[in-house]
């Protein structure tokens, strides 16, 4: 069964916040091999103009993927996350995440296409900090590949 | 929010230094710490072969982290990057072996925009082939 088109519009209710803590910003830094000062030293990131140590371009996807669970896991929208793979990501950011964040992702559908019998699923994740100022955008596209034989 | 990159000493066409990133199953493991994304795919040879891939890919979120960095270590600061979009179009394989693979990234300015900023377009690769597609920053300069 195709996706349900009436979905797109859908908005999901905001996630309780993320903490974001320095020790988590150095460890993603350090997966990614990534020793730009900003990520772990305080000061370094002062002297570039930030409160705080940043976290790298890509550390939003952490909590927007975590809170997109609520829409690939929505029973009514009936996803099969078996069949799903990662088809575009994009960040559009107002600032940098920084350590003492405290963030809340509200996801909404954006669009719902069938392209050669694959679901084209595009979620929106709007991430806010606690004093309800714009963050970063998170645009995910997910593909769902068809069933074998359809 | 500063960048050391003058916008007025960029021209369309400027190259950025390239950079090669080597990823091997350790790196994968550590990644899937690091993010949360614990998907087999990313570290069970077993499960990635049964659904189809050819061995242990790595995350494509992992490949983002790697080309954006071309960026970043251009401008100095990380938060002079206001925009970052890529497509996944196809997975780095990570054999089981003491090399793994390697992520080759280069990055040239694609456009000069309004208010001192830049779109910079990225191309990686792994094994000859493009792994990700209309990778592209759009970067504030000073």
């Amino acid at each position: 069964m195709p996706l349900d088109p009436a979905f797109v519009g859908r908005s999901y209710p905001p996630t309780p916040a993320y903490e974001v803590g320095r020790e988590k910003i150095r460890e993603f830094a350090e997966a990614v091999g990534d020793a730009n000062r900003a990520y772990v030293d305080a000061e370094a990131a002062k002297a570039l103009g930030h409160p705080d140590v940043i976290a790298p371009p890509t550390f939003p996807f952490v909590i927007t993927y975590r809170a997109a669970a609520q829409v690939v896991q929505d029973p009514e929208l009936g996803l099969d996350f078996t069949r799903v793979v990662h088809g575009d990501q994009r960040f559009v950011y107002t600032r940098p995440v920084r350590a003492g964040d405290r963030l809340s992702v509200t996801c909404v559908i954006d669009s719902i296409k069938s392209l050669a019998g694959n679901d084209v699923l595009s979620v929106r994740g709007e991430v806010h900090d606690e004093s309800g100022e714009h963050v970063v955008t998170a645009h995910m596209t997910l593909v769902a590949r068809a069933a074998e034989g359809e | 929010m500063s960048a050391s990159i003058d916008y007025d000493e960029v021209e369309v066409g400027t190259e950025l230094p390239a950079q090669t990133f080597p990823v091997s199953r350790a790196t994968l493991v550590q990644y899937a710490g690091a993010s949360g994304d614990f998907n087999p795919i990313h570290w069970n040879e077993t499960f990635a072969k049964a659904v189809g891939l050819p061995d242990v890919i790595a995350h494509g979120m992992f490949t983002m982290a790697e080309a954006v960095r071309v960026v970043t270590d251009w401008v100095v600061d990380p938060g002079a990057v206001v925009e970052y979009g890529v497509r996944f179009t196809k997975p780095v394989v990570v054999p089981n072996d003491a090399t793994g693979a390697v992520i080759e990234v280069t990055g040239k300015v694609a456009a000069k925009l309004d208010d001192r900023r830049v779109r910079v377009d990225l191309v990686a690769t792994s094994d000859g082939q493009k792994v990700l597609g209309m990778s592209r920053a759009v970067v504030q300069l000073v």
